[in-house]
Parts: C-alpha cells; sequence; structure tokens
C-alpha cells in the first residue's frame, strides 16, 4: 500500500506536526519506501500465533495506596514555557 | 416485563428512545492510578502533581494496586466477569488537559466483563416495576487534568491535580428506554458503589459523571445512529440530555435529516445539547498496547479476596429487611436505597434490641417506621442529610424504648422527637426537665375523670342512652386535664368502667 | 606510568585506590581531554565542575577509608538519560533547555557509586538513527579516519555516537549508552569498543527519555569487557518506579568474568550470511568461531529462521511506540513552544512539533502514527507483534542447541557522514544483525574483532539467553583476550 500527499498530511495532523503540502510531497517517496519495506511482515504466516505482550517473562507489582509524592509544584512548573498563578498557561480553548 | 412505555410523539407517530451510559467512577484511592500523589479534591492547583503525572521526560507509570482491586470488587457487586488477564493500553489525542499525549486506559482486554444490575422504577413496588441492565463491560483508566477558561483574556490555564487520578469507566448496554430508568440506572449504580466504597457517588465533586448515549428508532424497528453526550454531572441532567436529544433527533429525522454520530456537549443553562466540533479529528485514537506497563494477572486468590471483602449489598440486605425483619417492600427499599441510610438503621436498630433487650426482628418495624416518617420527615424539613442529623442512633433507639415501655405515649414522642431535634439533647433528660413523662397513676386518672364526668352530665347521659361516638369526647378531654400525658390505655380502661 | 586518560574504568579505581594518583587529577585530565575534542562534537554539555566536585569527594572518601564502588572514575552520560540539574534533550530542539529536577535511576546509581560526571554526549536524536546524523547539536565526528589517504569524516555510529566516539577518542574512560534496535552495539563495532546491552529490564528506564519502551535498554559502553563488567553492575537492578523493570539479583559480574569457554556452544545463525556483506567482515566472523573454539567452546549451525523480518517487524513496533512516547513534547510544559501569531491550542502543538523535531524523528513519528491509524493497526502492528513472538520463538529454539550464539556486529564498517543520510532503508539495514536480540530482549555485547582493509574497526556481537550477562561477558573476554584489539585512532582534532 503507498500513501499519497494528502494521506501524508492527514497523518501529519494526526500527529501534530504542522507540514506544507510541498514538505509532504519530498516526504512521501520516503514514507512509501519505508512501508513498502515493513510490508514483507505480510508474508508471514502468523495465524494461530498471538502478539507478543511481555519480552521477558515479568509479573506485575502493584504500589502500595499510599501518598509519596506531589507537593512540588514549582518543580512542576520550573520548565514550562508559560506558567502564571501556578497554573500552565496555553493559548485560550473555546470549548 | 415492560414496565414503562416512554414515547415521543412525532409528526410521524410514536418513537422509542434507546439509552446506554458509559458512567465514569473516580475510584476511592489515596494516591493516583499511576503515581504517588494525592487524589484528594480541593488542593492548590499543580500541588498534587508528581513528575509522572505532568508526564516529564522519562517518568513511567506504577500500577497502585489498590485501584486494580478496587475495580475488581466493583465489578464482583455488578456480577460482572472478572478477566483475570486484562492490560492498559494507550489512547492518543492531544489535548492541554493530557500531559502525556495519550491517556493509559483499558481498550482491548478490560479488567471487567459482562454483568448486570437490577433497577426498580418504583420504590413503592421494588419488586413489580424491576429491569435488568445489561453491564458491557468495566475499563480503569487514567482521569484527565482540568483547564480553566476565564482567568485570562487570552489564555486557558491547565491544572494537572486530576490528571491521574483513576476512574472506572462502566459501560452499560443499550438497554434503557426513558429517562426515568437511565435515572434510576444511575441511581442504582451509585448506590453499589457506594456499598462497595469503590466510589463516594458525589457528581457534584466530579467523582462520578456519564457520558449518555442516545438514539431513535421506530418500536420494533433496528437501533438508530447514536449520539454521544460528554461529561453530564447529575442525575437530572442525564435525563434531560436524554429527553432534549431524543426530541432533537425525531425533529431532525422527521424533517427529513439524518442524525449524525458525533459527540456532544450539554449545556445546563440552555438545557440543550451541542455538537462537539473541536474534538472532530478525536475519533483515530490509535489504541495499542501500553509497554510501560504490564499485563495485569489475577490470581484466583486475590479475586476470592476481593469477594469476601464485599459488604451485604442493596438487593440482598433488601431482601433481608423483608424477609427476616418484616419490613415491608417500602421501607425495606428506602432503608437500603443507599448505604449511609442503611448503616444507619442497622445502628438504630441493633441499639434498639438491646435497649429493649428483644430479638431485632421485634423492634424493626418500629424503628424502621419512626426513622422513615419521623427522622426523615424532621432532615427533609431542615434541609440537612442523614449525615448531619442531630439526633444519632444511639438517641433514637433510646426514644423508641421510651415508647415500647409505655414512658411515652405516641403524641408525647412526637413532642420529645421535636426537641430533641432541636436541641440534640437525650429523650430522657428531657423528659425528666419536661416532665412529659406518660402518668399511668390510676388515682390522678380517676379524679380528673370524675371531675369531667360531673361536669359534662348531659353528656353521659347521651353516652348511656346509645351515642357510643361521644366516648372519643371523654377520652380528649381527659387526656387534655391530664395535659397529654396520660397513659391512653388506663385512661381506656378507667372510662369504660365509669361509664359502664 | 601511562596517560591518565588512556586508562580505563578498572584501572582508574584500582591506580587511584592505591595512591598512584588522585580522583582530582583523574578529573582534570579528562575535562582538559574533553575541552580539547571540540572537533568531534561528543558532548552537548560538558559539566567539568560536576567532574571535579565528584572527584574531591572521592579523594575525601579515600583519605577516610571509604571509597564506593566507581569513587574516582569520571564518565560521561548519554543525553538520553535525565540528569538533575543539567540540561537533558535527547539531542532534540524540542526539548532545548529542558533542565530535569531529577535523576534518572541509571544515572543516579552511578552517581551514587561515586562516578563523576564529565558532561552529556551528543546523539541522535530521540536515539533515532544509526550515524549520529540526527542530533540537533550536530553530527559527532568519528576520531577514526580511513587509512587511504582521504580525510573524510566517518560516522561514529548512533544512536549513541557521542559516546562512542569519546570512548575511541579516549577524552571519556567509558560512558553510558541506549540500545534500542543496535545503539550501543553498532556505534561500538564502528569506534572499536566494547558495548552491552543487558537484558530487557534489567537497567530501569525511568529518566530516560523513552523512544520505544519495550526495547529501550541503558547499557555501558567502554574499551574492555571488564570496563563493562564494573559499570553494569553499578547500572543495574530492580527499580520500583519502572514496571518493567526485573526483580532479579545483580551478580557481581566483574568478579564471575572467565574466559574459559569448555562446554560452552556457540550457535552460527546461518540466516545471518546475509547477501552483500563485505568480506572482510564475514572472514572477521570465521576468525571468531576460531577464537571461541580456542577458548574451549564448540561451535554448531542454528536457524533463526525469522531474522529477515525483525527489521520490518522492528520498524513498525518502534516508531508505533515512538509515535505516543513523543506525543508529551507539546511545548505545554518543558522545552520549546513554537506560538505563530493567533494559533490556537492545536496549531500551537504542530507548529511547535515541526520546528522542534528534526526530519527522522518526523518520519519515525509518521510511521508510527500511520501504522496505528484506524484500519491499519491490525496489518501492521499486530501482525508485527505477532512476527516478534515467531523471532523469541526462534531464540528459544535455538537455545535448545546452543549457549551464545555469535555474528558480526554491523553489516559494515563506518560509513562517510552523509553517505546514507539520503535512504532511510539503507541507513536502518545497519541494525539487521542487533535488531532481532532486541526484539527478544536479550543480552547482547559488541567486542572489536580487527581493522578492515581501511584501517577501521569491525566488531563480533555475542548474544546470550535472557539474564546471561555474565555468558556473554564472558564469551566476549575470549573475543577480547584473543582479538588483541588495541588500535586506536591517531590524534587529529
Amino acid at each position: 500500500m503507498s500513501v499519497d500527499t494528502e494521506t501524508v498530511l492527514r497523518i501529519a495532523s494526526l500527529a501534530r506536526i504542522a507540514m506544507s503540502e510541498e514538505e509532504a510531497e519530498r516526504l512521501k517517496p520516503d514514507l512509501n519506501d519505508i512501508l513498502g519495506f515493513v510490508e514483507q511482515l505480510g508474508e508471514v504466516d502468523t495465524s494461530g500465533v498471538e502478539p507478543l505482550s511481555v519480552v521477558i517473562e515479568n509479573h506485575t507489582r502493584m504500589r502500595e495506596d499510599v501518598v509519596t509524592d506531589g507537593d512540588k509544584r514549582d518543580d512542576i512548573l520550573a520548565n514550562a514555557p508559560v506558567a502564571e498563578h501556578g497554573f500552565f498557561g496555553v493559548p485560550k480553548v473555546i470549548e | 416485563m415492560v414496565v414503562s412505555e416512554y414515547r415521543i410523539q412525532g409528526a410521524t407517530g410514536d418513537w422509542e428512545v434507546v439509552i446506554g451510559l458509559e458512567v465514569h467512577a473516580q475510584i476511592t484511592s489515596n494516591a493516583k492510578l499511576f503515581s504517588g500523589a494525592s487524589t484528594e479534591f480541593g488542593a492548590e492547583p499543580n500541588c498534587n502533581v508528581s513528575l509522572v503525572d505532568a508526564a516529564m521526560p522519562g517518568m513511567l507509570p506504577v500500577m497502585n494496586g489498590e485501584c486494580i482491586r478496587q475495580a475488581v470488587r466493583t465489578g464482583l457487586a455488578l456480577n460482572a466477569q472478572i478477566n483475570r488477564w486484562s492490560r492498559f493500553d494507550r489512547k492518543n489525542y492531544f489535548y492541554a488537559d493530557l500531559p502525556q499525549g495519550y491517556q493509559i486506559s483499558q481498550l482491548f482486554h478490560p479488567i471487567v466483563g459482562e454483568g448486570e444490575i437490577e433497577v426498580s422504577l418504583d420504590e413503592k413496588d421494588p419488586e413489580g416495576t424491576v429491569k435488568k441492565i445489561g453491564i458491557e463491560r468495566i475499563h480503569v483508566e487514567q482521569d484527565a487534568g482540568k483547564l480553566m477558561h476565564d482567568q485570562h483574556p487570552t489564555m486557558s490555564y491547565v491544572d494537572l491535580n486530576r490528571s491521574g487520578v483513576a476512574l472506572m469507566e462502566i459501560v452499560s448496554r443499550p438497554d434503557m428506554r426513558s429517562p426515568a430508568e437511565a435515572g434510576a440506572y444511575v441511581r442504582k449504580l451509585r448506590s453499589i458503589l457506594r456499598y462497595v466504597g469503590s466510589c463516594d457517588g458525589n457528581m457534584e465533586q466530579g467523582s462520578m459523571r456519564a457520558d449518555v448515549n442516545v438514539s431513535v428508532r421506530k418500536p420494533g424497528d433496528e437501533f438508530g445512529i447514536r449520539t454521544e453526550t460528554k461529561n453530564v454531572n447529575s442525575i437530572r441532567f442525564i435525563q434531560q440530555v436524554v429527553e432534549t436529544e431524543a426530541r432533537r433527533q425525531v425533529d431532525l429525522i422527521e424533517d427529513g435529516g439524518t442524525v449524525v454520530q458525533e459527540t456532544r456537549l450539554f449545556d445546563p443553562d440552555r438545557g440543550e445539547t451541542r455538537s462537539m466540533r473541536s474534538k472532530e479529528d478525536a475519533h483515530d485514537y490509535r489504541y495499542f498496547p501500553d509497554p510501560d506497563l504490564l499485563p495485569i494477572e489475577l490470581s484466583e486468590e486475590f479475586v476470592a479476596d476481593a469477594r469476601a471483602s464485599l459488604p451485604e449489598l442493596p438487593d440482598d440486605k433488601r431482601h433481608r429487611y423483608e424477609n427476616e425483619l418484616g419490613l415491608s417492600a417500602y421501607n425495606a427499599a428506602v432503608l437500603t436505597a443507599e448505604a449511609e441510610t442503611a448503616r444507619w438503621f442497622e445502628a438504630l436498630l441493633a441499639e434498639s434490641a438491646k435497649k429493649q433487650d428483644k430479638p431485632e426482628s421485634d423492634v424493626a418495624k418500629a424503628a424502621s417506621n419512626w426513622l422513615i416518617s419521623d427522622l426523615f420527615g424532621g432532615l427533609n424539613k431542615a434541609g440537612v442529610t442523614l449525615e448531619e442529623s442531630p439526633i444519632s442512633a444511639a438517641q433514637g433507639a433510646e426514644l423508641l424504648a421510651l415508647v415500647a415501655d409505655g414512658t411515652l405515649s405516641g403524641p408525647l414522642a412526637k413532642q420529645v422527637f421535636e426537641i430533641m431535634f432541636e436541641t440534640g439533647d437525650d429523650p430522657e433528660k428531657i423528659v425528666e426537665e419536661k416532665g412529659l413523662k406518660q402518668t399511668s397513676d390510676t388515682g390522678a386518672i380517676e379524679a380528673a375523670i370524675a371531675e369531667i364526668l360531673e361536669n359534662n352530665a348531659d353528656k353521659v347521659e347521651e353516652y348511656k342512652g346509645g351515642k357510643d361516638k361521644l366516648f372519643g369526647f371523654f377520652i380528649g378531654q381527659t387526656m387534655k386535664a391530664m395535659q397529654g400525658k396520660a397513659n391512653p390505655a388506663v385512661v381506656n380502661q378507667i372510662l369504660k368502667d365509669k361509664l359502664g | 606510568m601511562a596517560d591518565i586518560i588512556d586508562l580505563g574504568v578498572a584501572e582508574i579505581r584500582d591506580g587511584f585506590r592505591g595512591g598512584q594518583f588522585s580522583a582530582r587529577e583523574v578529573a582534570d585530565a579528562f575535562n582538559d581531554a574533553v575541552a580539547g575534542a571540540e572537533a568531534l562534537n561528543c558532548f552537548i554539555v560538558t559539566t567539568p565542575e560536576k567532574a571535579i566536585k565528584a572527584a574531591e569527594e572521592a579523594d575525601r572518601a579515600l583519605a577516610a577509608g571509604d571509597v564506593a564502588a566507581l569513587s574516582g572514575v569520571p564518565l560521561g552520560i548519554k543525553d538520553l538519560f535525565c540528569t538533575k540539574g543539567v540540561q537533558s534533550t535527547a539531542a532534540s530542539h524540542i526539548l532545548e533547555g529542558f533542565v530535569p529536577p531529577y535523576e534518572s535511576t541509571v544515572s543516579g546509581k552511578l552517581l551514587a557509586a561515586g562516578a563523576g560526571m564529565l558532561g552529556k554526549l551528543n546523539m541522535d536524536q530521540f536515539a533515532m538513527g544509526s550515524s549520529n546524523e540526527t542530533s540537533y547539536f550536530g553530527n559527532v565526528i568519528s576520531p577514526w579516519k580511513r587509512n587511504d589517504g582521504g580525510n573524510a569524516p566517518l560516522s561514529p555510529g548512533g544512536s549513541s555516537g557521542g559516546t562512542s566516539a569519546a570512548i575511541a577518542a579516549h577524552i571519556v574512560p567509558a560512558a553510558t549508552g541506549t540500545d534500542t534496535g543496535g545503539s550501543i552495539r553498532q556505534p561500538a563495532a564502528f569506534t572499536g569498543i566494547v558495548g552491552v546491552k543487558p537484558t530487557y529490564g534489567r537497567c530501569s528506564r525511568f529518566g530516560i527519555v523513552a523512544f520505544a519502551s519495550s526495547l529501550d535498554q541503558a547499557g555501558p559502553m567502554a574499551r574492555s569487557v571488564k570496563d563493562c563488567a564494573i559499570l553494569l553492575e553499578a547500572m543495574a537492578g530492580y527499580d520500583l518506579h519502572d514496571a518493567t523493570s526485573l526483580d532479579e539479583p545483580v551478580p557481581n559480574w566483574e568478579a564471575g568474568l572467565s574466559s574459559d569457554l569448555k562446554g560452552k556452544k556457540i550457535g552460527i545463525p546461518k540466516e545471518y550470511r546475509v547477501d552483500d556483506m563485505p568480506e572482510e567482515i564475514d572472514a572477521l566472523w570465521k576468525q571468531g568461531e576460531e577464537w571461541l573454539r580456542d577458548a574451549g567452546a564448540e561451535i554448531v549451525e542454528v536457524s533463526l529462521p525469522h531474522t529477515k523480518y525483525a527489521l520490518p517487524a522492528y520498524y513498525i513496533i518502534a516508531p508505533a511506540e515512538a509515535s505516543a512516547n513523543l506525543a508529551r513534547y507539546d511545548g505545554v510544559r518543558y522545552g520549546q513552544r513554537e506560538l505563530p501569531e493567533g494559533a490556537n491550542l492545536q496549531e500551537m502543538y504542530a507548529a511547535t512539533r515541526a520546528a522542534g523535531f528534526g526530519d527522522e524523528v518526523k518520519r519515525r513519528i509518521m510511521i508510527g502514527t500511520y501504522v496505528l491509524s484506524a484500519g491499519f493497526y491490525d496489518a501492521y502492528y499486530t501482525q508485527a507483534a505477532k512476527v516478534r513472538t515467531l523471532i523469541v520463538r526462534d531464540f528459544d529454539a535455538a537455545w535448545e542447541s546452543c549457549d551464545y550464539l555469535l555474528t558480526p556486529t554491523a553489516p559494515s564498517a563506518a560509513f562517510g557522514l552523509g553517505d546514507l543520510s539520503d535512504d532511510p532503508i539503507a541507513m536502518y539495514l545497519n541494525d539487521v544483525f542487533t535488531v532481532p536480540s532486541s526484539l527478544a530482549g536479550l543480552p547482547a555485547i559488541a567486542v572489536p574483532g580487527g581493522l578492515n582493509g581501511q584501517g577501521l574497526p569491525l566488531g563480533l556481537q555475542v548474544i546470550g539467553k535472557a539474564l546471561d550477562e555474565q555468558g556473554v561477558m564472558n564469551a566476549g573476554l575470549a573475543l577480547e583476550e584473543r582479538a588483541g584489539f588495541t588500535h586506536r585512532a591517531e590524534k587529529w582534532w
């Protein structure tokens, strides 16, 4: 399967990467090469095979329900491009 | 059994509404689902936030076992299939309240599978109006943060305190057919969650909210196209969404339009729903298993322990109240609807039985009647909840004991109750101080009766002449003379003797 | 005495403890070497003051008779590791200026063991690349040159290219790397050093900028197997902050090193004989067999039938995971923000990410987004995850007849910077020998074997069973002893 420019732009939008039509044009052959490459997998008969879920045997350990973290607003906000009054600031969202 | 025939009248005939609900319930826990930050409500912005909740680079989620246990307990309480193997997935979308750029949720392998609950549409006839609502699944997921839109002219503010709080999404089958059924379902679900203790059910604080799926069809037809109205946060609003959305869809279809499968938002001020175009391209969530987390594998023992930890649930309790305590179906339904009510009633019952030295079944009826009519009446009038009741269960039991042992008559008991409600004082103290004790002193009663009969000789004649109704007059006069404190049984007996 | 900068981890540790030099002298020597090697562009940030501070503490500790495992040893830290108070960017623009208020578990363990930090090492952006050409902070230049008189700058490999170049140039004695599909082993091979990718879960991923979570593993890179063993011991261990880390005891790997391979069977996977492989690499592979046989091992041929599908599976799974892992770089909480006039929130995201990510990162995010998107998930992602199961089974079957696998590390020697940058697939093929064991989570080591005709290093890889880092390093040691690789790049910088 190969992608067209429109698909490239749709994927870019889904991935939130601003992209001009020219950039999409340029990227398209690379993406199609890569997709063509990975599509070899279609040759493999995987009927009855479960997708891998854990690569090295391990078991889930769960945390105790104890508050051990938080109360570090300065750390949380320290790297923010915009922070005011204890909040992160983003362009106004109209819902 | 068809218990409701809710129909929307359209120009082309009657329409039926089909409702499915996705209830998001905050799991009661101290710490968040994947971090050690607190879940406490009302903290300063971004103070209940760990580096994990803020999705700092390289931060990783680690599961809180209590959240998993509570989801399993909830599943068991909803008679649902517990999946011994489940897994978290990433649901990808971009929004300012979602720091990771994905929500950790469960799509492919939820922790709880199919179950069902019974809802009653009429408390007065809980058995006769019962309907089963199917549960499709329950999955565990992270809550998002919060955006504040009104604090700055050009910016929205982001608070991540809720980011990562554990939610259960309880997905119903599209089994409801009226706003009333939707309301009854949510009430019952909330009741069960509170009994189980897995969610406080507090809709005002957002710990329970629903996505309301609504479609309409002509009765007997296939399901229509549904819309999903997000984040509805009260039972009244849920019912309103069903009503207005069903009406909107009927009008749309009858005008030749088609319903679009979309996400909508409820505007409580206008009482209507509107399309949420801002989330339009969010439909392609690109779910895939979260590689940061191992699958949740539950041992038989884990599930058995969770089951053993469940309290008696509302339906079982209701049946027991009816069958073992001899309560009416209505009383049993009222007392078991909320865990807190049942807890209060059972404390009252235990104290009553102890004080009167009788089995609980002997004192249950009086206790339930007093609780439902007197105390609930008083609380209602005062506009306070049972938790805020000025009268404790022990005090209530004392009052009931005073009635049972003849110290207080019914009318006196009501007086004492009023004072208790005002002051919070013990009934014995009130009886003592105000001298409200009922008297069985035959000497005093006889003296009073003698005077009344003497002063009303004409009426005595009439009574003896066959006007039986006048007996009540004599009782009333005697009680009045005794300032309400005379034991009515004694008055009755003496009057009968005197009047022959 | 040899120049301090020519000493490895064990030699520095022991020399420092034996009083032959102070930790401060070591730190100064390496700080100077780092400062003198700017032409290689190995570092994004240097932290000489941190190295000195740790050295002074080490000297005090020694005086007090209280040294830790790595006291006196300065190290480089790959910029994928978040380091408290020191800019951590994963070599990206989008994280430029990000100063973590926390330390990654692995770097924290190294520092707690007394090591000093010389700086943050350059790398391929977000660890995506095999040549170190995708860094926002410029290419790392390999210290190696071809001996044919040409002066073409060569790739140090990637993604841990700053690490490999710095070690090969003797400006750090050792450093951390990370390996997702070969990012420790291929650069080690390109620069003639040793690198160990441990079993998935051995080292905590907490605080390491995530590329592909089910594959990422930290590991040591150094100039000897022994140095790698010492570092790995300090880096490994269960971490309750990483749900995928393994709750296994950390062996005393250094003490367990032995190049005696009597009774061990070495598998030669026949599917690794790929077309177009340079004759010299094939010859080195044969030589490796001889060396291991000489160490007492028996050589057997084994089959890993799904080898061919490892790279395609990897190039679905890794980008898919990356597309989600990199979604958090949105200009809201940290890093760069790009806010065009009048842009709304979603436009800000798109502008920020367009400006903040390099081309290769964008390519992979795009691929990952595509293979997970509606209608394609099963054909791509699920199929790749199933093929991954088959690859794991291939290895399990191979372990029935052998203890370790011997393969070349990379299908070529270092190439020139720019040679492959227009051809993503050719670039991806660099990892053809390293990706299968990554997909299976297995430990592997890259050890230098010799030079090719152009005077460039070539490496051999040993892959072992899960948790058998000891065996892998022992086989690596047997190769190292026999290869006697003492070549080093002539200093031109």
